[in-house]
C-alpha cells in the first residue's frame, strides 16, 4: 500500500480475441500482492467496456494486456474514450509483446508505459505507485 | 548480480524432481519391472516409443507453425519452408478465425492477419495451398472452436484439387477442452462444442480415415504456465473425456481412438520433461487398454507432435533462444516425439522474421543428421533417474485423475474453475521463482546486459486487413445467394436436431459462405460461453 490508507485500484483488461491471459493473471495477482485493489475484467473485452469499467470503478489506472498484434489499433481507442469520459488523470498503461518503435509512438499519444516480456512484476508496482500518485495525488479514499 | 550473490542452485519451478537427491539407485525404482513397464519400443504399453523403428524408420516430421497476414502471404512461407526441408505444413490462423469472426466484423478489427492467417471461405483455403499438391503433404492446423468448418475448407480446397478425402493426411487440433482450460478461443459452451468434436470424429472415421481428428494439447496449458505435471495429467484427461464422450455418442471406441494423436511442450528441465513424454505413452496405453477396452492396439498408441516451450524464451538477448530451443528440442527427440515444432529466436517479440525461422528449422536439421541421436531408440531407458521420473509421472497424474474425477470430470472440473486456478497459480508461483532468483533465467534475471541490441522483426502490414476484408465481401457478393441461404438452413436444422454437422458445413463452404456466418447460426442454436473473470 502506498500508504496507510490509500488503496489505489487498478483495471487490469484483456481487449480483443486474443486468449493469452498469463501475464495478465500473473500481474493481477502481483498487483493484488502489493496492495492494490485489482479489477480484472477477464477476456476478450470491447475498450467501450474496458473504459466503462474504469469509470464505474472510479480506477484510478488502466492496465491492457495485448499480445495479438493489435496494440496500434486498441491502445489509441481506449485514449480516445477514456478522454471522451473526461478519465484525464487516468493512467493507462499496459503490457504485451509491443515493438520498441510502436510503444514509443502510443507514449506519445498519451499512453504510460509498456511493459515487455520478462519484466519484473516489482517494477510494474513501483511505476503503478509512483505514477498514479504523479497523477491522482487527491487519490487517498476509502480505508 | 556479482558471482557471489548468486544463488549456489537453480530449481525448475513446479519440477517434480525431488529437490535434494543428487544420485539415483535401482532402490528408486521400487518394484520397476523392464518387461511390464517398458516393454519393446513399438509394443504395449508404448513407453520406449510407439513404433518398433522409430527414427531409423522414419524420423520426426519437421513442422514448423506459420501463418501471418494474407492466404497468399503465408502460401509463400509455405512454400519457402518446404523448399529449405520442412516435410510437413503447419497452420496459424488469425484470432478472428480461430473464435468465427469473418475479417470484415467489427470484433476483428486490428487482429486481421495478425497472430496469424486470415481464412474466411473456401477461396482463402485454396490460395493458402495454391502449388502445393493436398493429396502429398501432410498438414496440421491449429483451430479448434471453429476447427470443423476449416477442416470442411480444406476437403472442400482438396476437392478442387482433384484429391479425394480418403487421401488427406493430417490433423486438426480440435481440442475445445484445453481451450477452457488454457487458450481462450471457444465459442459455445461445452457440450454444444463436444457435440461438434464428436461429430467430426464420427464423419472422419467414415470418410477421411488418415485425418487426425484431435490432437488433444498440453501445448498451451504448459503454456499458460501450468507444470509439466499438470500439462501432463490435464492433457492426458482431456483424452479420455474425449473417448468417453466418443462411446457415448455410440462409436466404438476402437473406430475414432487410433485417430487421435497428442501435442506436448517441451520445456527447459531437460529429463523430467524427456520423462514426461514416456510417462504420458504408458499411461494413455494402460488406460485406453485397461478402463476403455480398447483392443486395437493403434488406440493404445499415443502419437504426438511437440512444440519447445514458446513461454520460455526471452525478449532479452534473444539469441540465447537458438540454444534454448535446441535444447528443447533434444528432450523432444529423447522422449520419442514424432514431429516438432522449433520456436524462432524472435517469437518473444513478434512473430517470426523469414531467417529466425530458418534457423529454427536448420536446429532440427542439424540434431537428426549431426548428432546421432536419431540413430537408436529410446536410448535414456534404464536410467535410474530417468525411470524414477516416469513412475512419479504416472503416480502423480493419477492423483490429479482422481481429484478431477472426484469433481464429477474435467467438465465439471472446467466449469468449477479448478483447472484454470491451479494453472493460473502455478503461473504465479513461476513468476516469483524468477524475481525471488530461486531460478535463474540467463539475461533476465542474472547475466543481464544493459544495452540490448535490437534485432529485425516482422511487420504485419496495415493494409493486409483492408485486402482481406475486399476479398471475403467479394465471395459475398459473387454467389448464389440462395444456395448460399439453404446451406445455411440446413446447419441451423442439423444443430437443432442431431444430423451430424460436418456435410452441412461442406455444403455450405462450396456454396461460398463464409466462416463467420456459419458461426453465427451455431452461436445463435447453441449461445456463447463466458468464462468468469478470475486470477484465483
Amino acid at each position: 500500500m502506498p500508504d496507510g490508507e490509500r488503496r489505489y485500484r487498478v483495471i487490469v483488461a484483456k481487449p480483443g480475441l486474443d486468449g493469452h491471459d498469463r501475464g495478465a493473471k500473473v500481474v493481477a495477482a502481483a498487483l493484488r500482492d502489493a496492495g492494490f485493489e485489482v479489477i480484472y475484467t477477464g477476456l476478450h473485452q470491447t475498450p467501450e467496456a474496458i473504459v466503462n469499467a474504469a469509470l464505474q470503478e472510479d480506477a484510478d489506472a488502466v492496465c491492457v494486456s495485448i499480445l495479438s498484434g493489435a496494440h496500434m489499433t486498441v491502445f489509441p481507442e481506449i485514449l480516445s474514450l477514456m478522454r471522451a469520459k473526461g478519465l484525464h488523470d487516468v493512467l493507462l498503461c499496459g503490457g504485451g509483446i509491443i515493438p520498441p518503435e510502436d510503444a514509443e509512438e502510443l507514449q506519445k499519444m498519451g499512453v504510460g508505459r509498456l511493459f515487455g516480456p520478462g519484466t519484473d512484476t516489482r517494477e510494474i508496482v513501483q511505476y503503478l505507485r509512483e505514477e498514479i500518485g504523479r497523477r491522482r495525488p487527491q487519490a487517498a479514499r476509502r480505508g | 548480480m556479482t558471482p557471489s550473490e548468486r544463488p549456489a542452485r537453480s530449481r525448475f519451478p513446479g519440477t517434480i524432481v525431488p529437490a535434494d537427491k543428487v544420485v539415483y539407485t535401482p532402490q528408486d525404482l521400487g518394484d520397476f519391472d523392464p518387461e511390464r513397464d517398458l516393454g519393446r519400443p513399438g509394443e504395449y504399453p508404448f513407453t520406449r516409443g510407439p513404433y518398433r523403428d522409430m527414427y531409423r524408420g522414419k524420423l520426426w516430421t519437421m513442422r514448423q507453425f506459420s501463418g501471418y497476414g494474407t492466404a497468399r502471404d503465408t502460401n509463400r512461407r509455405f512454400r519457402y519452408l518446404l523448399e529449405h526441408g520442412q516435410t510437413g505444413l503447419s497452420v496459424a490462423f488469425d484470432m478472428p478465425t480461430l473464435m468465427g469472426y469473418d475479417s470484415d466484423h467489427p470484433r476483428a478489427r486490428g487482429e486481421v492477419g495478425r497472430e496469424g492467417v486470415a481464412v474466411c471461405t473456401l477461396e482463402d483455403m485454396e490460395t493458402l495451398f495454391e502449388g502445393i499438391p493436398l493429396g502429398e503433404v501432410s498438414t496440421s492446423m491449429t483451430i479448434n472452436s471453429t476447427a470443423a468448418i476449416l477442416l470442411a475448407f480444406y476437403i472442400a480446397a482438396a476437392e478442387r484439387q482433384g484429391v479425394a478425402p480418403e487421401r488427406l493426411r493430417g490433423t486438426i487440433q480440435n481440442d475445445i477442452l484445453k481451450e477452457y482450460i488454457a487458450q481462450k478461443e471457444w465459442i459455445f459452451p461445452p457440450l454444444p462444442s463436444m457435440r461438434i468434436v464428436t461429430d467430426v470424429m464420427a464423419y472422419c472415421a467414415d470418410h477421411v480415415p488418415k485425418w487426425n481428428t484431435i490432437s488433444i494439447s498440453g501445448y498451451h496449458i504448459r503454456e499458460a504456465g501450468s507444470t509439466a505435471l499438470q500439462e501432463l495429467a490435464y492433457t492426458l484427461m482431456d483424452g479420455f473425456t474425449y473417448v468417453e464422450f466418443g462411446m457415448r455418442a455410440g462409436l466404438p471406441v476402437d473406430r475414432f481412438a487410433p485417430r487421435l494423436s497428442f501435442f506436448f511442450n517441451a520445456h527447459m528441465n531437460f529429463f523430467e520433461e524427456i520423462a514426461k513424454f514416456r510417462a504420458a505413452r504408458r499411461i494413455w496405453a494402460r488406460r485406453m487398454r485397461e478402463r476403455y477396452g480398447a483392443r486395437n492396439p493403434e488406440s493404445w498408441r499415443l502419437r504426438f507432435h511437440t512444440q519447445t516451450a514458446g513461454c520460455s524464451l526471452t525478449a532479452q538477448q534473444p539469441q540465447n533462444n537458438i540454444v534454448r530451443t535446441a535444447l528443447e528440442a533434444l528432450a523432444a527427440v529423447l522422449g520419442g516425439t514424432q514431429s516438432l515444432h522449433t520456436n524462432s529466436m524472435d517469437e518473444a517479440l513478434a512473430l517470426p522474421s523469414e531467417e529466425a525461422v530458418k534457423i529454427a528449422l536448420r536446429t532440427q536439421q542439424i540434431l537428426a543428421y549431426e548428432t546421432g541421436v536419431a540413430d537408436v531408440i529410446d536410448p535414456l531407458a534404464g536410467s535410474y533417474f530417468v525411470e524414477f521420473l516416469t513412475n512419479r509421472f504416472e503416480e502423480e497424474c493419477g492423483r490429479i485423475f482422481e481429484e478431477i474425477e472426484k469433481r464429477g470430470g474435467m467438465i465439471a472440473a472446467i466449469e468449477q474453475g479448478y483447472p484454470q486456478r491451479e494453472i493460473a497459480r502455478a503461473a504465479y508461483e513461476f513468476q516469483k521463482d524468477v524475481e525471488e532468483k530461486r531460478y535463474l533465467v540467463v539475461g533476465v534475471n542474472d547475466y543481464v546486459e544493459p544495452q540490448e541490441r535490437p534485432i529485425p522483426i516482422l511487420k504485419i502490414d496495415p493494409a493486409v486487413e483492408r485486402d482481406q476484408i475486399e476479398r471475403v465481401r467479394a465471395v459475398r457478393a459473387r454467389r448464389n445467394a440462395a444456395a448460399a441461404a439453404r446451406a445455411l438452413e440446413g446447419i441451423r436444422s442439423a444443430a437443432r436436431g442431431g444430423d451430424n454437422l460436418m456435410p452441412r458445413f461442406l455444403e455450405a463452404a462450396r456454396a461460398g459462405v463464409t466462416l463467420g456466418e456459419m458461426v453465427d447460426v451455431l452461436r445463435a442454436e447453441f449461445g456463447e460461453w463466458r468464462e468468469p473473470p478470475t486470477y484465483w
